[in-house]
């Protein structure tokens, strides 16, 4: 088993090595910060001119998560696309992949503080998904009632430990899930910097992304 | 200089100090003494901000007393934000700055009404420019300048080099003549090498041998400079030979490594007289004068005899006396490099590898330039960039790639052809958005500090020291090494920096950091070589002499067109010496390729070890045929593989990504915050390496890294030399030519078939010892 098991508000959920969450029990399959069209949206506005290739790599591996575990809902976080523009302006190629991809199945895009707007491409537009007492929005709410839990994501975590570099990670601690940012083109935050410390406490739980998803303390991370 | 004033482009060669840089302003000052001219009339670009402040000195006090109606004024990274807006809008007579200052004042839209009358530009330390990107930046600004100001005549200051012709190819306006004027150099130095009773060792770079002789000579002097090829050597000499030091002679060391401070203390003490003597390494290459030097030690073999020849100009700047120097050989081998460089300074046969067509990503950038600067129609700006010498031979289909990159991105895949960088109106190129060139602007310039890096423990703030970038390069995690005599174990590369931890009572795997940087120049082996082809060796002391002789019985010396390996069993493991002669950096590339060859043909190799002139393979199975291992396809085929995921390549990428124009520079405030608003350089690379194999960022990235750190080209020269031709002598036990290289520090271990079947045959063996091997 290469992903890592744990309990969420008494929802059984599985961290995968490629940074997307399942839950099993309801065939849900939850990502994060795609940033599709970063750059698009770069070089829209004056700056440079980056490889366009991100939307077709993000979606690749949107692909292989989706087919390695056939979900009956699939979770966008919010973040999806790089800005509202960035959505408008999808190219025929994206637009049938995406149709393919939600084919079938409920497909949910959460609003992000990047896509605040509804997109034309398919799928449910909502600011925010709840299913049994878990809850999903793209930036974590200041405080979760007991008994609930909250998964999001925005912040693009990233941790590193001895013998790895950084990579980006989840973050989780009792009532809280951070999922880390599943596009191409997108850099990230240490989880120890004190934004993200403050939100998850000094109990909070990294769980590294790579070949497989491994957990360890925040405390024992790097700084930076 | 005055009688030649009228030239429209001139260089003038002069050994290191004599004043050269104010006899290039002399015409300056007289054709501004009457106080006729408006605007500008003389820009002075150096390599070094310093040079340019200390030059403003020197010229403001002789204008001062002679009352001359003369503005001076620099213009560098360091100048004032409301200095530099006045100077735009009311030039001085004498502008001075630097390459990168100078391409900034081009990008702004009044450039033309700035050079508008612009006479004279004198280039300083045209030789040190011409090495780096920095020089094709500044010629590809002076064409734009001589585009703006017609009349716009040039004059570059260079030291001694071994090709003036190709640096004034490079200095004169395409194809325009330039002629070259050569200073008297002075009678010719006085160098000899050292001996001593004692023989120099047969391997190693410490010449701790050398110490009693070196004090003796620091003693009989009044100052010496005492130079090294690398820092950790340094380091090490200056350590022994404080120890051996009984009359406390006042010696200090200078290097790169050291802080800012620390070398400012040298200097200042240097300048006073306080020393007789500095142990120092190239960071004394450049710049500062040091008046009363009069003895040159270069320990080592000097590895380029440009070099050498720049260095001993160090030593006595007295007119007619010359500079002396002596060359301590540090090994065996070296005694021969020694007496190479040698003859080839006495026969004036200076060394230097040419330098390539202009580098496009160097292009790249003054495309985006032109850009932020106005409006231009894409043939001028090519006819104009075909007036730079390192960019004659640039071809139009070239150039509108470059074009095509700094305007669509250059991708396979068309994605937005609505969001251009460049767009075309009426014929004519501009930014689509002019936001861009203040953008633009601040990624203007191709100097990368990056060339060593921090070494630290993880979550520590002390630095242990630096280590060079190819060395960072060449490690994995867990690998071992030395710094700051103490064994560390290699984490990772965070942020520029190399992370380790400590590692306890083990020996480091990967024993020295150091002399990956100079290899031994092309025609100095090329020497070595002619050398060997000789019947007898008279100038050579009668130990190395009788060395080669046995050499020739046993074996064979290496000749200029074979490449000759030899095969032998010792010490149970069997041997593969290839004498390529094409450096240190070509052999671990070499090695590299090979051990993985042999690797996949079972060949079981365990470890290499690389000298400038050999390569040892060691392993469990004899090598029979090597022909194969030699086919230029196989090398080339395995430089492929090997290099696809290797971090010299992205590392590359991110340089020339930056300077095309791709990649912005971090900023200090994105550095700053824990929010990583950028995405690693890496990201960019695999994803063009996945999807777009052939765009241009890639090719230029290729052809950077042969060059650079892989030196593959050099692996390619020895190909084209010895037209694959591989004399390969089987012995039964080692010769005296490879002997040396089993004493050779920095073996890099191969980990593959060879030792599990060791591992295996050990625990066997242990079974076997406790009766278990019938179970």
């Amino acid at each position: 088993m290469t992903d890592h098991s744990f309990t969420l508000a008494n929802a059984q959920l599985r961290a995968r090595p490629d940074g997307t969450l399942w839950w099993p029990d309801e065939r849900l399959l939850c990502v994060s910060d795609l940033h599709l069209g970063k750059s698009e949206r770069i070089a829209r506005r004056g700056g440079t001119l980056l490889p366009p290739y991100e939307t077709r790599e993000t979606l690749w591996r949107l692909d292989e998560a989706v087919s390695a575990t056939a979900p009956a809902t699939v979770i966008c976080l919010g973040d999806s696309f790089d800005d509202l523009g960035a959505a408008l302006a999808v190219s025929d190629e994206t637009r049938t992949t995406l149709a393919r991809l939600q084919a079938g199945r409920d497909w949910v895009w959460i609003e992000g503080n990047h896509d605040p707007g509804p997109v034309d491409l398919g799928g449910r537009h909502l600011r925010e998904f709840k299913m049994h007492a878990l809850a999903f929005r793209h930036i974590a709410a200041v405080t979760v009632p007991d008994g609930e839990g909250e998964i999001s994501g925005h912040y693009h975590p990233k941790a590193a430990i001895r013998g790895a570099g950084r990579r980006p990670c989840f973050l989780s601690n009792a009532a809280r899930l951070i999922l880390p940012a599943f596009g191409a083109y997108t850099g990230g935050m240490s989880a120890r910097d004190p934004v993200l410390a403050d939100l998850m406490g000094p109990e909070a739980l990294a769980i590294l992304t790579g070949k497989r998803a491994f957990p360890v303390p925040v405390a024992a991370c790097a700084i930076r | 200089m005055l009688a030649r004033s009228g030239e429209g482009s001139l260089l003038l060669i002069a050994p290191t100090g004599g004043g050269k840089t104010l006899a290039g302003f002399l015409p300056s000052l007289v054709e501004l003494a009457d106080g006729a001219h408006e605007g500008l009339h003389t820009l002075y670009v150096s390599p070094l901000k310093a040079l340019a402040a200390d030059i403003k000195r020197n010229l403001g006090a002789p204008i001062v007393e002679m009352g001359l109606p003369i503005r001076v004024e620099d213009r560098t990274g360091d100048t004032s934000y409301t200095q530099k807006r006045r100077q735009r809008a009311d030039p001085p007579h004498i502008l001075l700055t630097t390459p990168e200052s100078l391409a900034l004042l081009v990008s702004y839209e009044d450039a033309p009404r700035i050079f508008k009358g612009v006479q004279r530009i004198i280039v300083d330390e045209i030789h040190a420019l011409a090495e780096s990107k920095r020089g094709d930046q500044l010629m590809l600004a002076l064409s734009r300048i001589q585009t703006m100001s017609p009349d716009l005549r040039r004059v570059g200051l260079s030291a001694t080099v071994e090709d003036p012709a190709a640096i004034a190819r490079s200095l004169a306006r395409h194809p325009d003549p330039c002629p070259i004027v050569l200073a008297d150099a002075g009678p010719d130095p006085d160098i000899s090498m050292l001996l001593t009773d004692e023989r120099p060792p047969w391997s190693g770079g410490g010449a701790k041998y050398s110490i009693p002789a070196v004090l003796d000579l620091v003693r009989t002097h009044k100052t010496t400079l005492i130079f090294h090829n690398t820092r950790a050597q340094a380091e090490i000499y200056f350590h022994n030979l404080w120890l051996a030091n009984e009359d406390s002679l006042p010696i200090g060391i200078h290097h790169g490594s050291l802080s800012k401070d620390q070398r400012a203390n040298v200097e200042a003490a240097m300048v006073r007289g306080d020393l007789r003597a500095i142990v120092c390494t190239g960071s004394l290459d450049l710049g500062i004068d040091w008046g009363d030097v009069d003895l040159v030690v270069q320990i080592g073999a000097p590895k380029n005899v440009k070099r050498l020849i720049q260095r001993i100009g160090r030593a006595n700047h007295r007119y007619n006396a010359p500079s002396k120097a002596v060359l301590v050989p540090a090994n065996r081998f070296e005694v021969v490099e020694c007496v190479a460089a040698l003859e080839a300074a006495k026969a004036h046969d200076l060394d230097g590898d040419p330098k390539g067509a202009g580098p496009r990503d160097v292009l790249c950038q003054h495309i985006l330039i032109a850009a932020c600067s106005g409006p231009f129609d894409a043939t001028q700006l090519y006819q104009e960039i075909t007036t730079v010498g390192a960019f004659s031979g640039l071809s139009r289909a070239a150039f509108d790639d470059c074009l095509d990159f700094c305007a669509t991105g250059g991708y396979a895949l068309r994605a937005y052809d609505q969001w251009k960088r460049l767009k075309q109106t009426d014929g004519l190129w501009h930014l689509r958005d002019p936001r861009a060139a203040a953008r633009i602007r601040m990624n203007i310039g191709t100097i990368f500090d990056t060339e060593t890096l921090k070494v630290k423990f993880r979550r520590s703030a002390k630095t242990l020291g630096e280590v060079e970038e190819s060395f960072a390069a060449s490690l994995t995690p867990g690998d071992t090494f030395l710094i700051g005599g103490q064994i560390v174990r290699y984490e990772g590369l965070n942020q520029l920096v190399v992370e380790v931890s400590r590692e306890k009572g083990r020996s480091p795997k990967v024993a020295t950091f150091n002399g990956t940087k100079f290899a031994t120049s092309t025609q100095l082996s090329q020497r070595i070589l002619r050398m060997f082809s000789q019947d007898d060796w008279p100038a050579l002391p009668a130990h190395t002499a009788q060395w080669l002789h046995l050499q020739r019985e046993v074996s064979k010396l290496p000749e200029t067109g074979r490449i000759l390996v030899e095969t032998f069993p010792q010490d149970g493991r069997e041997h593969m010496v290839v004498y390529g002669f094409a450096g240190v950096n070509a052999h671990r590339t070499l090695g590299l390729i090979l051990t993985r060859r042999m690797e996949a043909t079972g060949l079981n190799p365990l470890g290499f070890v690389v000298t400038d002139y050999a390569l040892m393979i060691w392993g469990l199975t004899p090598v029979t045929d090597v022909d194969p291992l030699f086919d230029p396809q196989n090398l080339r085929d395995g430089l492929e593989t090997w290099l696809a995921g290797n971090a010299v390549m992205k590392r590359t990428f991110r340089v020339a990504a930056t300077v095309a124009g791709l990649i912005e520079r971090n900023t200090r405030q994105g550095r700053k915050s824990g929010r990583q608003a950028t995405f690693s350089s890496d990201i960019l690379y695999d994803t063009l390496a996945k999807y777009d194999p052939d765009h241009l960022m890639l090719r230029i990235t290729r052809e950077e890294a042969m060059r650079g750190l892989v030196d593959f080209a050099r692996i390619e020269d020895m190909l084209e030399r010895t037209k694959g031709f591989v004399d390969h002598v089987t012995l039964d036990r080692v010769t005296p030519l490879a002997a040396p290289l089993f004493l050779e520090p920095g073996r890099i271990p191969v980990f593959g078939e060879g030792r599990e079947k060791l591992l295996q045959d050990a625990a066997a063996a242990l079974m076997k010892d406790a009766g278990l091997s019938t179970l």
